[in-house]
């Protein structure tokens, strides 16, 4: 009966919430492996750095994090910046301050700002506010395995533009495979060999734009590796546990359940 | 009816004395832990205590989230983003949370089926039942207040939807609706409102929730027999009957340990899974999401209310016969309150004299079809409202009530039920001692006492 309702529960849930994006998908979201997919996934310290570089030298023009603090920057299982790096790193940016009434260089405790255009989404936490939560493709269930699918979103649409453009109301609209609708109004950020990296790494356009993918998926899900951990230790401890009390209960149940096999002496 | 008779607590100690004299508080608890409890409960008897749990993990939960949450429209989403990153543990505080209402869901409704299946509805169990119904109807108020709290797309849209039901009432909604938001529309004194009543309610279920324990145990628990445990003495009640500690105590535990498995591994690896991506998105009243989706505890009665559309022949009936006033949207919310208010008198609805549906024979198939309803409901109302998710909704909605209108009288007349056991304890020896009692299980006569 347990049985019967529990996995009829699973599978109605995975129906229901797997259908309700459905009609969203209907664009082309190509299924990227990242490092951090999977129940032991975490993320890649020197991509999440590569993907900062991307942020900072293209997106950040346009677009704004403001839920991201540059502290965070040296975070564990983050980019793990060294402290003065973040320092320096922070100077970069003007933030307004109230208390001296004018702009003066961020510091580490201060957040990214917002986006430079009023059309530009702030990226802190496209990652999670986009695609559906289940991946690309598959049951419902596959998100254990896939991840989110935000990351794949995003990296989808930034190689997903075709060239073709058309204007519409005075506005020019790009095509692109990835987005809802097909036409988009973010002109091709990407092209391929957009930022040169210090480490090395390939800078075609599809490892750029899975780059910033990650980079993203850090900014909305920074306490992943932390999340999976406590993850981990709850599902553990609570095995021990299970086991413990199923002994415990056989024990107490034994004299109820078979009184006369061993006769009390 | 008195109560199972079973050893009460009697103060040894000149201490213990001193406090049963004064408050006999010791004594309530021994009796409340201690309670004869049938001993052949089965798996489905531990969402009570899963129940229980969940409702503590919310308050907990919940009472320090409020610690750094701001109930304001220009910084409640921020401030859930503060908690994410940088409180203390705040992203697993939040999670748990998050996922706690869907957890507290899962048992609910499994609990419901349990009830339903098993006959613990009826007589002398209604109080109980009714006491159960509240407190789901008020999960429901709980659980739809704090999905707003976080003031994302969804949060927004789907109070704008839900409030927008109570303006379907004829004459009052409007003035219903304005009271509710407390403005005209969902603003920040939607939220400052919801926020109140989000912390308010679970301490009301938690108030509910105990005087369900008294009622229950003022009647006994049922079991999947359906059969009364005797209450002629202490001996022979012990017979049917062990004490709740430890006896079911750490079965429940078991169980519950089991289900936190799960529930932890949810929250540790995909703790977005049953909710939706627009709820990232800062709530913006001038953007509507392409589709409003309740979360996935609601779907089954929002299917109910998608159903009866204007081109249904009950809702044109209904509108033709009280002039326009009952008109398609209002029929629907009728509908969905009145599937829950139907489920409510369930009691005085089945005239079947046996209670545990192990014994009808009929009864199990319509019960086994009202759970796929249940399943076939709640997947309609995740899509969108087109064919033929609208005729299987219409299909799914007329089952609904045809099991509790139709179904349980006439079972009840209808039915022949199959021999049930005499006693728990014939039910029990028959489950655990195979052949030897098998046969006096539903044959022997009372022992004489």
């Amino acid at each position: 009966m347990i049985a019967r309702i529990l996995i009829s529960a699973a599978a109605a849930l995975g129906v229901s919430v797997g259908a309700a994006s459905a009609a969203e998908e209907e664009a082309h979201v190509t299924d990227y492996a990242f490092s951090f997919e999977g129940p032991f996934g975490t993320y890649d310290q020197m991509q999440l750095q590569r993907g900062l570089q991307v942020y900072t030298e293209v997106c950040a023009s346009c677009h704004g994090l403001k839920y991201v603090a540059f502290r965070s920057l040296h975070d564990e299982g983050g980019p793990g910046l060294p402290e003065d790096q973040v320092r320096a790193y922070a100077e970069f940016y003007e933030v307004f301050d109230p208390e001296l009434d004018d702009f003066r260089p961020a510091r580490p405790v201060d957040h990214f700002p917002n986006s430079m255009m009023e059309t530009a989404p702030d990226l802190s936490l496209m990652a999670k506010s986009r695609a559906g939560f289940h991946g690309p493709y598959g049951t419902g269930l596959s998100q254990l395995v896939n991840g989110m699918g935000g990351a794949e979103y995003i990296a989808s649409l930034l190689v997903g533009y075709t060239g073709e453009q058309r204007e519409e109301a005075g506005a020019v609209l790009y095509e692109n495979t990835a987005f809802p609708g097909g036409w988009i109004s973010m002109p091709p950020p990407l092209y391929g060999d957009d930022v040169v990296y210090a480490d090395g790494a390939p800078t075609d356009l599809v490892s750029v734009s899975k780059d910033i993918s990650a980079f993203l998926m850090w900014t909305a899900e920074p306490k992943l590796a932390a999340r999976k951990q406590a993850g981990f230790a709850g599902v553990l401890m609570l095995t021990v546990l299970s086991v413990l009390l199923y002994l415990t209960n056989k024990r107490i149940w034994a004299p109820v359940k078979h009184p006369r096999k061993t006769p009390a002496a | 009816m008195p109560g199972i008779p079973h050893d009460h607590y009697e103060p040894r100690t000149s201490g213990e004395k001193w406090i049963h004299r004064r408050l006999p508080i010791v004594a309530l608890l021994y009796d409340t832990i201690m309670i004869p409890t049938p001993r052949n409960l089965n798996w489905m008897w531990i969402w009570g205590i899963v129940l229980f749990f969940t409702l503590a993990l919310q308050i907990v939960t919940g009472i320090i989230l409020v610690m750094h949450y701001t109930p304001d429209v220009d910084l409640a989403f921020a401030s859930v983003e503060h908690i994410m990153r940088d409180v203390n543990g705040g992203f697993m505080l939040r999670y748990l949370h998050m996922n706690g209402a869907s957890l507290f869901f899962v048992a609910v409704y499994a609990h419901i089926f349990r009830n339903l299946y098993y006959g613990s509805y009826k007589e002398p169990r209604e109080i109980t039942w009714i006491i159960g119904i509240l407190i789901y109807i008020l999960m429901m108020a709980t659980a739809f207040m704090g999905y707003v709290l976080p003031w994302g797309q969804m949060s927004f849209w789907g109070a704008t939807v839900i409030t927008g039901l109570f303006g379907a009432i004829p004459f009052v909604g409007t003035s219903l609706q304005t009271w509710l938001l407390g403005g005209p529309a969902v603003d920040n004194y939607t939220l400052t409102r919801f926020f109140s009543l989000h912390y308010l309610l679970p301490f009301l279920i938690f108030g509910l929730a105990l005087l369900k324990v008294w009622a229950f145990h003022a009647t006994g628990n049922n079991n999947p027999s359906g059969v009364e445990v005797r209450r002629e003495s202490k001996a022979v009640a012990a017979r049917d009957t062990v004490p709740f500690w430890p006896y079911f105590v750490i079965k429940d535990f078991f169980a519950l340990a089991v289900i936190l498995i799960v529930f932890f591994a949810v929250v540790g690896f995909m703790p977005n899974y049953l909710g939706h991506p627009d709820n990232y998105i800062e709530a913006n009243p001038l953007v509507t999401p392409a589709h409003i989706v309740p979360e996935w505890y609601f779907l089954p009665f929002y299917a109910i209310l998608r159903a009866f559309t204007g081109d249904v022949w009950v809702v044109i009936a209904a509108n033709w016969i009280t002039g326009g006033i009952i008109d398609a949207k209002f029929f629907g919310v009728l509908a969905m309150f009145g599937a829950i208010a139907v489920m409510a008198l369930a009691p005085w609805l089945d005239t079947s004299s046996v209670r545990s549906g192990r014994y009808r024979p009929m009864f199990k198939w319509w019960f086994a079809a009202l759970v796929v309803d249940f399943f076939v409901l709640m997947w309609c109302g995740a899509m969108p409202a087109e064919e033929p998710y609208a005729t299987i909704s219409l299909i799914g909605s007329a089952y609904w009530f045809f099991y509790f209108l139709v179904v349980l009288p006439l079972l009840g007349v209808m039915e022949k039920p199959i021999a049930q056991p005499a006693t728990v304890e014939d039910d029990f020896n028959a489950h655990y001692h195979g052949g030897e009692h098998a046969k006096p299980a539903t044959a022997a006569p009372r022992p004489a006492e």
